[in-house]
C-alpha cells in the first residue's frame, strides 16, 4: 500500500461521503429554500432550525414498509432503483473538484482532485448519464402501473431529445478547450482577460451554458420540466408505486444527479476551481461555492416556474434548443478556425 | 496473451446467434434485436482487426456501422410500429396477406 | 492464463451468453436489456483492444440512444408477453420446419466460421503489452483526423442517410389521418410524440 494508493482510495470513500451527504444537505435546502419564497417557515422543529430534518425523512423511509405491487416484474422492479442510483453516483468519479495537491505535503508527488482520471471524461459521464436513463423507464414500466408506464414513456422521450441538445453544447465547449478531459478544459480557464474578467468560457459561450444548464434541468427531470414525475397528472410517475428505501434511492438520484450536471457544468463553464482571492490549494473552495450557487439556481427554478406542458416540452426541445444548440456549435466551430483554439 | 483469432471466433458465435435469432424467432422486435447483436459482431471484428494492423480505420468503420444501425433502427422500429396499426400482431407470419 | 486473458473470457462469456439470451426471451423488454448488457461486454471487449473511444460511444450510442429508442416502442406498443407465446401455440405447425432448419442452418455457420479461422491459421500474432503489435491508436485525436480526411466523403453521404432516415421514420410512423399535434419522430433514437 504506498501513500498514493491510499489517499486514492479515501478520496474515493470521501467523494462517495460526500455525495451522499449532498442529497441530504439538498432536501433541507429545497424545502428551506422553497419556504423562503413562499413566505412560511419550512422544516423548524427537527433539530435546531430544522436542521436534522433530513435525516428524521431518513429514519421514517427506512422504517416504512417496502411494498411491491403483486403483477410487478419483480427483477426488474428491484433493479431499477439500483440502477438510477448507481449512475447517479457513477457519472461523478470523473468530475475533478480541485487543482493537483500533495494534502498539506503528505504525499511525495501531488494527485488531481477526482476519483478516476479519464482522457475521455467528458464521453463518459455522457455514457452514464444516458444509463441513468434506464433506471427511470424501467422503474416506469415494471410497476405495471399506468401512471407509472406514462411517466417512464415521458421520461425517455424527455431525456432523448434533450441529450442532443445536451451533448452539442458540450462538444461546443470542448472545440473550445481543446479536449475531451475535463481537468485540461478546466486549467484552460485559469487566468483574466484584461486583469479584470476571468477567462470562464461563460464568457465566451454564454449561448452553450444557457443550453446546457436548459437540457440539465430537463436530464435531471427538474421542475418546470419534471414531467415523468408531475404529481397533478401522474400521482408520482415513474415511482408511483415505489415506497421505503426504494423510494429514498430514486431521491437521492435525482438530488445527486443536480449535484453532477452543476459540477460539470462549473468545469465546463465556471472555470472549475479556479478563481481570485484564494491559492491554488484552496480552489477547491470555490469548485464549492460556484457548484452551490447553481444548486440554488436548480432549486429557484423550480419553485418559481410552473411546468410546462408536455407537448411544449418536445416541441420546444427539437424546433427551438436544438437548432440553436447546433448553430451555436458552428459558430463556435467557426471562431475557432478564425482565431485559433 | 489473446490472440486475433481468439477474438474472431467470438465475433463468429456472436454472429451465429444474431443469424439463429433471425431465422428462428417470429417477433419482429426480437429480429431486429438480433440484426443488432450481428453488427455488433461485425464491430468486434473491425476493431480487433485495426488493432492488429495498428491503424485507426477499424474504429471509423466501426462509427459507420453505428450510424448505419442508428438507421436502421429508427425505420426499423417505424415499420414496426405502422405494421402493429393495421394487425396488432408483431408476428411476421400476421402480415403475410400479400402472399396470396 | 492473464489477466488479459481472464477479462477475455469473463467479457466474451457476458456478451455470447446474454445474445443467446436476448433470443431465448419471450419478453421484448428482457430482450432488450439483456442485450444492453451484452454490448456492456463488448464496450469491454473494446477497451481491451486499446480502443476506449469506441467503448465510450458504443455505450453512449447502443446502449444509451437505439436501445432507448427500442425500449420505447416496445412500451408504446405494450405487447404482452403471452402475445408471442399464443402465436408460437397457435402456428406451431406452421414453425416446427422452419425454427428447425433456421437452428441448423445457424450452427452451419458457426461451423463454417470456425472452420475458415482454423484453416486460415493464426492472424496477425497476439494480443497484449509483450506482443510484438504495431501501436495502438488510442487518440481521438488521431481518429478524428482520419475521420475527417481519408474519410470525409464517406462521412458526409453518413449525415445524408441520417437525414433521410429520419425524414423516413417520421412518414412511416405518421397516423393515417394526420392530427395537428400528430407524428412521430425517430432519429438517432429520438421519438416525438402528441401528449400523452
Amino acid at each position: 500500500m504506498t501513500p498514493i494508493l491510499i489517499a486514492q482510495i479515501v478520496l474515493l470513500l470521501f467523494v462517495f461521503f460526500m455525495l451522499l451527504n449532498s442529497a441530504a444537505i439538498m432536501v433541507y435546502v429545497e424545502r428551506k429554500v422553497a419556504a423562503m419564497l413562499q413566505q412560511r417557515l419550512g422544516p423548524y422543529l427537527v433539530g435546531p432550525r430544522g436542521l436534522l430534518q433530513p435525516f428524521a425523512d431518513v429514519l421514517k423511509l427506512m422504517f416504512k414498509e417496502d411494498l411491491r405491487p403483486t403483477a410487478a416484474d419483480a427483477f426488474l422492479f428491484s433493479l431499477a432503483p439500483i440502477i438510477s442510483v448507481t449512475a447517479a453516483f457513477a457519472a461523478f468519479a470523473v468530475v475533478p473538484f480541485g487543482a493537483e495537491t500533495t494534502f498539506f505535503g503528505l504525499l511525495s508527488h501531488p494527485i488531481p482532485l477526482q476519483v478516476a482520471d479519464v482522457n475521455v471524461a467528458v464521453l463518459v459521464i455522457f455514457a452514464i448519464a444516458s444509463m441513468g436513463v434506464y433506471g427511470i423507464v424501467l422503474a416506469g414500466w415494471s410497476s405495471n402501473s399506468k401512471y407509472s408506464l406514462l411517466g417512464g414513456l415521458r421520461s425517455s422521450a424527455q431525456m432523448i431529445s434533450y441529450e442532443l441538445s445536451y451533448g452539442l453544447a458540450l462538444a461546443a465547449v470542448l472545440l473550445i478547450g481543446n479536449s475531451l478531459s475535463l481537468t485540461h478544459v478546466v486549467n484552460g480557464q485559469a487566468g483574466y482577460w484584461f486583469h479584470v474578467i476571468p477567462r470562464w468560457y461563460v464568457f465566451v459561450q454564454p449561448v452553450g451554458f444557457a443550453i446546457f444548464m436548459i437540457a440539465g434541468i430537463a436530464e435531471t427531470n427538474r421542475a418546470p420540466f419534471d414531467f415523468p414525475e408531475a404529481e397533478q397528472e401522474l400521482v408520482a410517475g415513474y415511482h408511483t408505486e415505489y415506497s421505503s428505501m426504494r423510494f429514498a434511492m430514486f431521491f437521492m438520484a435525482e438530488y445527486i444527479n443536480m449535484v453532477t450536471v452543476s459540477a460539470v457544468a462549473v468545469d465546463l463553464f465556471l472555470g472549475g476551481w479556479h478563481g481570485p482571492f484564494l491559492p491554488a490549494s484552496l480552489g477547491w473552495i470555490w469548485f464549492l461555492v460556484k457548484v452551490g450557487a447553481l444548486l440554488f439556481f436548480y432549486v429557484w427554478m423550480r419553485w418559481t416556474l410552473p411546468r410546462y406542458r408536455y407537448d411544449q416540452l418536445m416541441a420546444f426541445g427539437w424546433k427551438i434548443l436544438l437548432p440553436i444548440a447546433a448553430l451555436n456549435l458552428l459558430a463556435t466551430a467557426a471562431g475557432v478556425i478564425h482565431f485559433g483554439a | 496473451m489473446v490472440t486475433l483469432n481468439q477474438y474472431l471466433l467470438l465475433s463468429a458465435v456472436l454472429f451465429a446467434i444474431g443469424a439463429l435469432g433471425v431465422f428462428v424467432r417470429r417477433n419482429l422486435i426480437t429480429i431486429l434485436l438480433s440484426i443488432e447483436i450481428m453488427l455488433n459482431a461485425v464491430n468486434l471484428t473491425f476493431v480487433a482487426a485495426g488493432r492488429a494492423f495498428g491503424t485507426a480505420d477499424g474504429q471509423i468503420i466501426v462509427f459507420f456501422v453505428m450510424t448505419v444501425a442508428a438507421a436502421e433502427a429508427a425505420v426499423g422500429l417505424a415499420i414496426i410500429i405502422a405494421l402493429f396499426r393495421h394487425r396488432e400482431s408483431l408476428d411476421p407470419d400476421a402480415f403475410t396477406s400479400l402472399k396470396w | 492464463m492473464g489477466p488479459d486473458q481472464i477479462l477475455f473470457y469473463v467479457l466474451g462469456g457476458v456478451a455470447v451468453v446474454a445474445s443467446l439470451m436476448v433470443i431465448g426471451q419471450r419478453n421484448p423488454i428482457h430482450s432488450v436489456l439483456l442485450l444492453i448488457a451484452s454490448f456492456g461486454g463488448l464496450s469491454g471487449l473494446y477497451i481491451l483492444l486499446d480502443a476506449p473511444f469506441v467503448a465510450v460511444i458504443q455505450i453512449i450510442i447502443y446502449a444509451g440512444a437505439i436501445m432507448v429508442l427500442f425500449l420505447f416502442v416496445v412500451m408504446l406498443l405494450n405487447v404482452a408477453r403471452e402475445d408471442t407465446e399464443q402465436d408460437e401455440r397457435v402456428h406451431v405447425q406452421v414453425h416446427r420446419g422452419s425454427m428447425r432448419l433456421g437452428a441448423v442452418l445457424a450452427g452451419l455457420l458457426v461451423v463454417e466460421l470456425v472452420w475458415a479461422l482454423a484453416s486460415a491459421g493464426t492472424l496477425g500474432g497476439t494480443f497484449g503489452p509483450m506482443a510484438g503489435l504495431p501501436a495502438p491508436v488510442t487518440s481521438v485525436h488521431v481518429i478524428g483526423q482520419v475521420l475527417f480526411t481519408r474519410y470525409a466523403f464517406p462521412f458526409e453521404v453518413t449525415s445524408i442517410l441520417i437525414l433521410v432516415a429520419m425524414v423516413g421514420a417520421v412518414v412511416l410512423a405518421r397516423r393515417e389521418t394526420p392530427r395537428p399535434a400528430a407524428g412521430a419522430d425517430a432519429a438517432g433514437g429520438s421519438e416525438e410524440r402528441p401528449a400523452f
